[in-house]
């Protein structure tokens, strides 16, 4: 199980990864997202993988770790107006711009017109 | 109490001139004058019970914990540098009141000057190690901003800039050469520096030390190597070079080297050292003083030359040799503050420096000839003036030392040779000004200067002329306490004029023999030297900072091209190597636990994300697509959480993951809905290695994590939950209470996310597509029936389901952070179904003072418990009972939560509502474009 929970959180974030060294905005947007997912999911583990032990007292008798949980609660949250933040940036970017290409050029040929 | 107003109020009198300079000139001169003058005669009050043999202290704490104290000290050395520096600074302003032209800015300069005095005043003053640093470091800049004053011209900014990178270096080197100094004694306090010198002569790191320490030394006072700076630094106006160049700045580096010689002086190493580089600046300053034409550069190299000796004296070291230093340093300061001004006069009145274009002067300017030939006969050693007496001492110093060990007979020599330029450059000077023959009229018709402008000049010479005559009466008082300062003990020694013929005598008189051939000989010794092709300072340092810059620049675009994929790929490449060496340093990957079995669920769950993962990136040029595989993952992490009990995570990512993706699409539509190809197939390669590299590196670290026994300190948190918290839910009790300030800043993040997007979105324009990546148009029908009707039956519904999970989240999954998201999405719907129109007219209120009233109501309640003396945040509960609801808890933690509620609906709505605005204010037209349109008319702004 931790084998498998670990391979997914890798490639998971691999993906991020990768999508976040494209050269458009939408992309490396969905990448930040797919990363997030990833680095909430790695922090989440950090408290080890319990089954049926959800942190409410006098509810089960092992407990799951409720720190880790409390932590990516607030992660989700902020990683959710990050997002927001970074793609209305993008959109303000190609209204500025004309394009949507991450550096912000002003002249771009490869633009899809659309 | 005095010592800290004869410190600081030349430092208060910077800011003089800036009050007084609009009232005219004269007034602010005079005004200028006035708190240096009283620092001086303070300072002057002080003399008897220095005489007396006190000690003069003044200490405050400054930064006790750096070492650093506001102490001042005056003792026999910051006395003799005090009057140089407040005497001469004083006849100097009198000087630059005539020597300024009306329409320049005199305040500012008397402010850097005044600057500049109260700098030096406090290096001379300062008993503590960083405190003297912080004034060194104050001189470097005031005489920056002073070299540099004529801005317009290029010489004086390149002059400026190599000084202030030269001194500023040296700075450095000195800073860290003090910390270390003050890291050997233990203490930075000056003092208890100067007694420990055995102990730090015999630590290991003195020769470090000394080295840094002598690095900011010699590049300060001009030392060969780092002469260079102060001929180029005469770009400045003459009184500046007369003050700072001659009599004070330069100085401060032999100052540095008197102050610390107890402590770091007296060593083989120190001798050689200093010896030889003060024997070396002697030689070489003054045989380019020789070959130089304009007035200036000459007095500028035999500055160097004369700092030079004083330096070589130092190093020399024995007490007569200090007394020789010390004699020298004001002689020298009397006699080449006065040839300044006098060369200023000449530069002032006939409008060249240039010796070539001067001579015969006496008969139009004989006053300023009288001054300046009597300024250099002292320079060049003539006795009956004060520089004879000292460089006799000298040369009496160089025959009695046995610093070279077996070539200390080399020393007297090369010392008769330094006099002999020395007397060259001076007759020199004099001659080819005063009384040679013009060769051709200087540029103005020269005249004498306003009378007062000789009056400084006029007192220097006769200080040189009475010293020199009454050595024993005007001296002596002022050395004896200035050798004893240095040396830690009282000298006994005796000035005076003719100490019978001797050796020293014969030096002085073959130097004044030679140096009048030399001089006889001149123009054929230039013709020699030119055949060299000397080396231009200014060329070999301007080349080496624009090679510099140029390095610095090509460096730069590498790292900092404006290319967000090379900065990202950078960063991951980071993160792989630190990641990467962690993991290789670890014998075993898996740890003690080992893995769990795995079931079905799980394996269909781990595969919907891979599946999910994969399929983001493998469709990621078709947007819509990808975004749709996205939410797939979200969904699956939801379901995860849900699984490894993190009931509150799930609800939390579920809704959040709702939000996001209705953000998202909405973005969407207005961004490009395919993604052209342009990456190499070279980059995507290194690309997705760096990507699965990584990836990799976070799933061993994952996994190794995961299979070791974790001590964690979450059992505080379970244990105190119920009768700290008063809640069951622990991870609610967590945010809301013991990690209360954590979530406080977190929504206040929330909310700043909100307004900045708010501000973003205003006046954007936007591309409006009429169609959808694959050409089809919009459907006609805005509003479905069926999402209308549900929508309007579900607000009701969730806005209910929302505050149950609010109320119960102190006990039970929920809390504010999902009721707000719950509510959020809920009233999206409704947006979605029904249009911002028909919202606005029944929802009339912008979302930003609901979003910022939550973090109000978030923070008050922190703060209330101020009024019950308890810490930010500490909260409160209690247990009510009501008929008919029966018993039920109460606790200020709820309010907090409250808090989160409103700023998480306030900053989704805002982000939300605002931005599917716009799809109602930029909404295309009903009539569709006719199907053979260009296709870039199909954009609209």
């Amino acid at each position: 199980m931790e084998s498998l929970y670990a391979i997914t959180t890798g490639l998971l974030s691999a993906c991020g990864f990768y999508l976040t060294l494209r050269g458009r905005t939408f992309p490396v947007v969905v990448g930040l997202t797919l990363l997030s997912y990833a680095v909430n999911l790695f922090l989440f583990s950090m408290g080890g993988l319990t089954t049926d032990g959800a942190a409410i007292v006098n509810g089960p008798a092992a407990y799951a770790d409720p720190l880790p949980q409390a932590l990516v609660l607030t992660a989700i949250v902020i990683g959710f107006a990050m997002t927001a933040f970074v793609v209305i940036l993008a959109m303000r970017a190609r209204g500025e711009m004309g394009n949507d290409h991450v550096d912000g050029r002003k002249h771009d040929d490869g633009e899809e017109r659309r | 109490m005095t010592l800290f107003w004869i410190a600081l109020l030349p430092l208060f009198g910077s800011l003089v001139p800036a009050f007084t300079a609009r009232r005219g000139r004269r007034e602010c001169s005079l005004a200028t004058a006035v708190l240096p003058a009283v620092a001086l005669l303070l300072m002057l009050f002080q003399v008897p019970s220095l005489a007396a043999g006190e000690m003069l202290r003044f200490s405050v704490d400054w930064l006790p914990s750096l070492g650093l104290e506001l102490a001042f000290r005056l003792d026999g050395l910051s006395l003799l540098f005090n009057l140089l520096i407040l005497g001469i600074g004083l006849l100097i302003l009198l000087y630059a009141h005539f020597y300024l032209s009306p329409d320049e800015p005199f305040g500012r300069f008397y402010a850097y000057l005044i600057l500049f005095m109260a700098s030096m005043v406090g290096i001379a003053m300062s008993d503590n190690l960083i405190l003297l640093w912080l004034f060194w470091e104050l001189t470097s800049l005031s005489s920056f901003l002073l070299i540099g004053f004529w801005s317009h011209r290029s010489d004086a900014r390149k002059g400026a800039r190599m000084a202030l990178t030269v001194t500023g270096t040296g700075g450095l080197a000195l800073l860290a050469g003090l910390l270390l100094l003050g890291d050997m004694v233990g203490s930075f306090d000056m003092n208890v520096v100067l007694e420990s010198g055995e102990a730090i002569r015999a630590d290991s790191r003195y020769p470090l030390m000394l080295s840094l320490v002598l690095l900011g030394a010699f590049t300060k006072s001009a030392q060969f190597p780092f002469h260079f700076w102060l001929p180029h630094a005469m770009a400045a106006p003459t009184p500046v070079s007369a003050y700072l160049h001659s009599a004070t700045m330069v100085k401060a580096g032999i100052f540095l080297m008197a102050r610390l010689h107890p402590a770091i002086a007296g060593s083989e190493l120190w001798s050689a050292v200093v010896a030889l580089v003060g024997t070396a600046t002697l030689l070489y300053g003054a045989w380019f003083a020789l070959l130089k034409t304009d007035l200036k550069a000459i007095l500028a190299f035999s500055t160097v030359s004369h700092l030079g000796l004083i330096t070589m004296l130092l190093g020399i070291g024995s007490p007569m040799a200090v007394l020789a230093a010390l004699f020298h340093i004001l002689n020298h300061a009397a006699f080449k503050a006065a040839l300044f001004m006098g060369a200023g006069i000449i530069d002032h009145e006939t409008g060249t420096r240039e010796l070539g274009k001067l001579g015969g002067l006496r008969r139009a300017m004989p006053i300023t000839a009288l001054l300046m030939s009597l300024a250099g006969a002292a320079m060049a050693g003539v006795p009956l003036f004060n520089g004879f007496l000292s460089k006799e001492m000298f040369f009496t110093e160089t025959l009695a030392t046995p610093v070279l060990g077996g070539l200390s007979w080399l020393l007297p020599l090369l010392a008769t040779l330094g006099g002999i330029l020395s007397v060259g450059y001076s007759l020199r000077l004099v001659h080819a000004v005063f009384f040679k023959p013009p060769r051709q009229a200087p540029p103005k018709p020269p005249h004498e200067p306003p009378r007062l402008m000789h009056a400084p000049v006029a007192i220097l010479v006769a200080i040189c002329i009475l010293v020199g005559l009454f050595p024993a009466a005007l001296a002596t008082g002022l050395l004896e306490l200035a050798t004893e300062a240095v040396l830690g003990e009282s000298l006994d020694f005796h000035l005076a004029i003719w100490h019978g013929v001797n050796l020293p005598l014969l030096m002085s008189l073959v130097a004044l023999g030679a140096g009048a051939a030399s001089y006889l000989w001149h123009p054929q010794l230039r013709r020699l030297i030119r055949s060299f092709h000397p080396v231009d300072a200014r060329l070999v340092f301007e080349g080496a900072i624009q090679r510099l810059v140029r390095g610095s620049e090509a460096a730069i675009t590498r790292l900092d091209g404006g290319s967000l994929q090379r900065y990202m790929s950078y960063l991951w490449l980071a993160a792989l190597v630190t990641g990467g060496l962690g993991l290789a340093g670890m014998p075993v990957l898996t740890g003690e636990h080992g893995n769990q079995p795995v079931d079905a669920v799980l394996l269909l769950g781990a595969g919907l994300l891979i599946f999910g993962g994969l399929g983001t990136v493998l469709t990621h040029r078709h947007r819509l697509i990808s975004l749709l595989m996205l939410s797939v993952v979200g969904l699956v992490v939801a379901l995860t959480f849900a699984r490894f009990s993190a009931p509150d995570l799930a609800l939390t990512q579920l809704s959040v993951e709702v939000v996001t993706m209705i953000l998202l699409m909405l973005a969407l539509f207005f961004l490009p809905q395919k993604t052209v190809r342009e990456s190499s197939p070279m980059r995507n390669l290194r690309d997705i290695l760096l990507a699965g590299a990584l990836g990799a590196v976070v799933a061993s670290l994952n996994y190794a994590v995961l299979t070791r026994d974790n001590a964690p300190i979450s059992g505080f948190f379970i244990d105190n939950s119920v009768p700290g918290g008063g809640g069951h839910n622990v991870v609610n009790v967590i945010l809301v209470d013991f990690r209360g300030f954590d979530t406080l800043g977190e929504i206040t993040v929330l909310a700043l996310a909100g307004l900045a997007i708010f501000k973003l979105l205003n006046r954007l324009r936007l591309f409006m597509p009429h169609s959808d990546g694959e050409g089809r148009v919009w459907s006609p029908d805005r509003y479905p029936m069926i999402l209308t009707t549900i929508s309007q039956a579900i607000l009701p519904l969730a806005l209910l389901v929302s505050a149950f999970i609010f109320l119960r989240g102190h006990n039970l999954p929920g809390g504010g952070f999902i009721a707000g998201l719950i509510t959020a999405v809920a009233l999206i719907l409704v947006y979605m179904s029904r249009g911002v129109e028909w919202v606005q007219q029944r929802l009339d209120f912008p979302y930003q003072p609901v979003a910022v009233a939550g973090v109000a109501i978030a923070t008050l309640t922190g703060l209330g418990s101020w009024l019950f003396g308890r810490p930010f945040l500490t909260s409160a509960f209690g247990y009510f009972k009501l008929p008919l609801v029966g018993e039920f808890e109460l606790a200020t933690a709820m309010l907090f939560d409250l808090g989160v509620f409103l700023a998480v609906v306030g900053a989704t709505l805002m982000i939300l509502a605002n931005l599917g605005k716009l799809t109602t204010t930029h909404r295309p037209t009903k009539q569709l474009p006719p199907p053979t349109a260009d296709p870039a008319s199909k954009e609209k702004r």
